[in-house]
């Protein structure tokens, strides 16, 4: 067992630092010097140019800056925005939990409708709910979410007024950020109004962020579901005379929950690149967001260390995943 | 590995005596894809929006790009101010919103070509190099696809996009990168499983060079899954596509991309909401033909999932 | 559970004592464009990170609100000597600092705070100068290390500084919101701490409005300052609600969710203009757009030839496509909100026939070929280049002039055009201290005409020069005011630029908002500001 998570865990390092290495090329190659796009028409002469970039490390030889960057990034230093002058990772975790909080509601959302909805398809199979769920959740999947979002706001916010069209939280409150998830925050201060305002705010981009996610859940929980309730045991458990209700509660569920669970978890990236258009189109003050006003304003340390903190977390849960599953399922644990 | 794997494998003899001819291959795969009348109409709904934006320059009523300044918003002809000049209406500087829409048909089903055609090429080549001759060049390659995947596909498209520069063509180019991993994955993974199969070994023991080996002998039995893969890419590319023309980095305007129609005309969403609900409507309706396409030939020609 | 209730109700009280409404607090909600940089305007360069500093700081002598003139600020009153080289200040006596966090000041501004001010930006070895990237972009563009000899402390309210040379636009620079006054006790404490950054994210001044809190990304609080010696402001707070989307700005000015709102989608202007619960004010931006023809290229060396290019694009034409109501026409190169403004001048009228005829006196009867370069980003006096470009390019050839567009990476852009490399480009400038000088000297003078400097067209023309340089050594406004009139009429003769337009600048206002007058440097000011 020990041995397993070992070697997963051992596989991951030089991913990382393959993602280290990409991260670093990829954002040295975008055009447009950030001191240059900082100063505009008035332009900045010769010598306090070459001061900032050799403040900033970038009159180095490239393999030089890479090495200092990886060693600094080891340390836990992603190094400071241009922009603010403040840690990278700092900023990212003051803005991380929004996208965290948002992300989760988007998979709970996903979860626990695709769940019952892929399950009944299942058991009802060649239904007309059946056929329902499965044209939904294509159509779900094939969905283009920056508008999907727009028609929602066009519709709820603006047309019946129902949800606000944009934040997390009304200005009227004011909530101190203890853990940054505005639901748990305005809990704790025992704001209940907050709580609401906070709560309504979500709805609308839950709701478009998990719309593929719910898509792709739906789908998955049916077609594990029908696999598993063609296998032998099931049919020998119904042969028996079980009620058709514990079969599949007892038996077929727990077994189909193991895929599901692990496509639940590769949902993670899907999820973080989809909070780009997501925070966009409601002005949330998250990560996604954060990294696209990074590529505007030549941000390079944000942006370096936004991505490579992101596609760390999605290893992380990928790698969580991975050994879960191998702990679920020992038929896997085994192969290698 | 290789013994699991045999037992798939057609009978190294063939049988003395064939009492019927089994039916052609194609046949047999339309008999089953007939079956799936979702997968028929994607197909169909495709092959229309093919000929519209074959014939884009002939049937869209005027040019996308002329701006008739006279009728700025106009609504579709079944709402009140709506005309029979404009079907769909207009957009904020009078542009046909039907015309738009038909010649940004041809950009979608272009970009989709192209973004398939290209990442097919590449995924298709790493996966066969990784497949076939394994040890090292495996592991990089692999490795290499690994950290590509582990970047959200919008995410890293979003930077390759900042990198290129705005535009169709780095659009496109910069979402082909993100989906390279996925064939080369498949590739891959159907190479390995094909290259220790009898007739392989018979070909590499006739002398059969690496060359021969991998592009005639090994590709025509691992087609399968990629068809179905490149029509599913043909629906992320246009979805990618668009999000990044969305995000403003994308087709740039006037391209009458419809991702970029979309972003160029958010500001008037609430005066005209027509500029905003047809784009988005093309794009869900290609998205999905595709989708639906994919499906169909993937229940039609993977034997497990054949019932 | 309970304990952490507890905790938290603290919190809480101080929540409430920002949202309760019972005593009726008045706030005012201003849905700003976007996120500040920092809380220190000595480090940037945008007006989005100056008006979140504006309500705290105080600067030594500032701009009246709505206008380019000085008047006092923290200092009281002035004196310049006869040889226009030293300025005494004397200070406001009683000025409070804010108390914010846990700091609590011991005493009230004075000369210690001038100077440790200026001398964070202007010496290498303060031990704030390297802090937060010590970029003091300004302060190095306004010359001030150059400028400055010496500051000194005469006693707790008096400041003298003294100059190298005379420079009538000084007095207007220190009211450039590069030059707040902060607290050296306040950094000092911080120093001590070792957080000596927090100076430039938790803003203590002794302005109108005193720092709560800032949400990244997303709301900015203030307070009124109960101690401020211009009196308690008549609101009791200011929100800033950070909201991108001009369209959603919109909404939330409709819906009452804030009072004010910057920069409408020009396409929205209209119907504010018809809404009965809005104000729309509107004013033209201290800034213009221009093509510059580099007068050290052929053609461009012939003045006959910038005239007939002049008279050969249609210019109301492309501010109404372009620019829409969001830009009038220019026809000198400082707008007209700026005093000096010539508006005797006569433009250049479009007029094909007499442009092809010019051209043909200086040789050209057949038009010529050109490189026409346009910015690839959008500015505040030209929101979209490549577009006004393409108009160009369509008008010139009607006189037979063939213009290819250039584009570049915006900093390699600018960097080419100094150097001198095009022929046609086009470019524009924001005005900083309101003083024609920052216009006439800084992009038309000799001086800039070196390659590298900000006279992208590189004409130095020695009556032009004389006239600016001589109303940059004289601190009679009334004779530079005659001499940069003169100025104008030189340029406008020898037409080293195609003038296209200067911006206008709008803004949204809620009904019951009181007193608000608009900036002509673009900034957002809400002193003296109150609802009904």
């Amino acid at each position: 067992m020990l041995r397993f998570i070992l070697t997963r865990v051992s596989l991951v390092i030089p991913t990382f630092l393959g993602i280290t290495f990409l991260t670093f090329i990829l954002i040295r190659l975008v055009p447009g010097d950030p001191i240059e796009v900082r100063v505009g028409e008035r332009g900045i002469a010769p010598e306090r140019l070459a001061a900032f970039r050799h403040e900033l490390g970038l009159d180095q030889p490239l393999w030089q800056q890479f090495l200092d960057y990886v060693g600094h990034v080891l340390s836990g230093d992603f190094g400071l925005s241009l922009v603010t002058h403040n840690s990278v990772l700092s900023e990212f975790l003051t803005l991380f939990p929004a996208t965290l909080e948002l992300a989760l509601c988007a998979m709970l959302f996903a979860t626990l409708i695709g769940l019952p909805a892929g399950i009944l398809a299942a058991v009802k199979r060649g239904s007309l709910f059946d056929h329902g769920v499965m044209g939904a959740s294509l159509t779900g999947y094939s969905m283009p979410i920056f508008w999907w979002g727009l028609l929602l706001i066009l519709f709820f916010s603006v047309a019946l007024g129902w949800t606000p069209v944009s934040g997390r939280l009304d200005l009227v409150y004011y909530v101190e950020p203890a853990t940054g998830f505005m639901l748990i925050d305005t809990l704790m201060a025992g704001d209940y109004d907050a709580f609401r305002s906070a709560l309504s705010h979500l709805i609308l981009p839950t709701i478009v962020l998990g719309t593929v996610p719910l898509a792709v859940v739906a789908r998955m929980t049916r077609s594990a579901m029908l696999e598993v309730l063609g296998e032998d045991y099931i049919r020998t458990a119904r042969a028996k005379g079980l009620a058709d209700g514990r079969v599949i509660g007892m038996h077929a569920l727990r077994n189909a929950l193991i895929p599901v669970v692990t496509v639940i978890g590769l949902q993670v990236g899907t999820l973080l690149g989809g909070a780009i258009l997501t925070e966009t189109i409601f002005s949330w003050p998250g990560v996604g967001k954060w990294l696209i006003e990074s590529i505007n304003r030549r941000d390079y340390p944000a942006l370096q260390g936004g991505v490579l903190l992101i596609a760390t977390s999605v290893i992380l849960v990928n790698l969580l995943v991975d050994v879960l599953y191998g702990v679920l399922n020992p038929r896997i644990r085994h192969a290698r | 590995m290789s013994a699991e794997f045999s037992t798939n494998a057609e009978p190294a003899t063939p049988e003395p005596v064939a009492v019927s001819r089994p039916p052609h291959p194609l046949t047999e795969f339309w008999y089953h894809f007939r079956q799936n009348k979702g997968a028929l109409g994607g197909l169909v709904v495709i092959l229309l929006i093919a000929l519209i934006a074959i014939f884009a320059g002939v049937i869209a009523p005027h040019d996308p790009d002329i701006q008739y300044r006279d009728a700025i918003l106009t609504p579709p002809v079944w709402q009140d101010g709506g005309t029979w000049t404009y079907l769909l209406g207009t957009d904020d500087i009078g542009r046909d919103m039907l015309s738009r829409l038909m010649y940004g048909a041809r950009l979608s089903m272009m970009i989709g070509l192209i973004v398939v055609t290209l990442s097919l090429a590449v995924g298709l080549g790493l996966g066969l190099i990784a497949g076939f001759f394994g040890g090292m060049a495996d592991v990089l390659i692999m490795r290499g696809m690994d950290i590509l995947l582990a970047l959200p596909s919008l995410l890293l498209a979003v930077v390759v996009a900042a990198i290129l520069g705005p535009g169709l063509v780095n659009a496109m180019l910069a979402v082909s990168v993100v989906v390279i991993p996925h064939y080369a994955r498949l590739t891959r993974a159907a190479v390995m499983a094909e290259v220790n199969k009898d007739y392989v070994i018979a070909s590499r023991v006739a002398g059969a060079g690496p060359m021969r080996l991998m592009l005639i002998v090994v590709l025509p039995n691992c087609l399968a899954p990629l068809i179905v893969q490149a029509t599913l890419g043909f629906s992320t590319a246009i979805l990618d596509a668009a999000a990044l023309g969305f995000l403003g980095l994308g087709a740039q305007p006037p391209t009458p991309e419809w991702g970029t129609m979309l972003a160029s005309s958010l500001q008037f969403l609430q005066r005209a909401p027509w500029v905003v609900t047809w784009p988005g409507i093309a794009i869900l309706v290609t998205v999905l033909a595709f989708n639906l396409l994919g499906d169909g030939l993937r229940d039609a020609l993977d034997p497990k999932l054949k019932r | 559970m309970k304990r952490i209730l507890l905790g938290a109700g603290l919190g809480m009280a101080a929540a409430l004592a920002l949202s309760a409404p019972a005593q009726a607090a008045k706030t005012l909600v201003y849905c700003s464009e976007g996120s500040p940089e920092n809380f220190n305007p000595m480090l940037n360069t945008t007006g989005t990170s100056f008006d979140v500093a504006l309500p705290v700081y105080n600067n030594l002598v500032q701009f009246e609100h709505g206008g380019t003139k000085v008047v006092p600020g923290l200092a009281e009153s002035w004196t310049i000597s006869d040889d226009g080289l030293v300025y005494t200040f004397k200070l406001r006596a009683g000025a409070k600092w804010h108390s914010v966090g846990d700091f609590k000041p011991t005493r009230d501004a004075n000369a210690d705070d001038v100077i440790f001010s200026f001398e964070r930006q202007w010496k290498p070895d303060h031990p704030f100068h390297k802090i937060s990237g010590g970029a003091y972009d300004y302060f190095n563009d306004m010359a001030m290390p150059k400028l400055l000899k010496s500051i000194e402390k005469v006693d707790d309210l008096t400041v003298k500084f003294t100059l190298n040379a005379v420079e009538a636009p000084f007095l207007a620079n220190l009211a450039m919101p590069f030059a707040p006054i902060m607290s050296a006790e306040y950094a000092a404490m911080l120093l001590k701490k070792g957080t000596p950054e927090k100076l430039d994210q938790v803003p203590v001044g002794t302005g109108p409005f005193q720092f709560v809190a800032y949400q990244k990304d997303a709301v900015i609080r203030y307070k009124a300052f109960e101690q401020y010696w211009g009196g308690k402001q008549p609101l009791d707070n200011l929100v800033f609600a950070i909201t991108p989307d001009a369209a959603v700005r919109l909404a939330k000015l409709k819906a009452g969710e804030c009072q004010v709102m910057p920069y409408p989608n020009p396409a929205d202007i209209d119907s504010m203009k018809k809404d009965s619960s809005i104000v729309v004010q509107e004013q033209e931006g201290l800034n213009v757009g221009y093509v510059s023809f580099n007068v050290t290229k052929k053609p461009f060396d012939d003045v006959r030839v910038r005239r007939a290019v002049s008279m050969a694009m249609d210019k109301k034409a492309m501010v109404a496509a372009v620019y829409q109501a969001a830009g009038v026409p220019a026809k000198n190169p400082i707008p007209p909100t700026m005093w000096s403004y010539n508006d005797s001048i006569e433009d250049y009228p479009y007029d094909v026939e007499r442009a092809k005829k010019l051209l043909a006196d200086a040789g050209y009867p057949n038009g010529f070929e050109t490189d026409l370069w346009a910015m690839p980003v959008q500015r505040p006096y030209n929101p979209n280049a490549k577009r006004i470009a393409e108009m160009m390019q369509a008008d010139l050839a009607k006189v037979g002039v063939k213009a290819k567009i250039v584009q570049y990476e915006w900093g390699e852009y600018r960097k080419r055009m100094q150097q001198g490399e095009h022929q046609m480009g086009m470019l524009g400038w924001t005005g900083d201290n309101g003083d024609p000088d920052n216009f006439l000297y800084t992009l038309l003078g000799c001086e800039a005409a070196r390659p590298g400097g900000n006279n992208l067209s590189k004409w130095c023309n020695k009556e032009f020069d004389d006239l600016v340089v001589q109303a940059k050594r004289t601190n009679d406004i009334a004779a530079r005011t005659k001499l940069y009139e003169q100025a104008q009429v030189i340029f406008k003769e020898e037409a080293p630029w195609y003038t296209i337009a200067h911006s206008v600048v709008y803004m949204g206002l809620a009904k019951n908002v009181v007193g608000y007058k608009m900036d002509p440097f673009g900034i957002h000011r809400f002193e003296g500001v109150d609802l009904k």
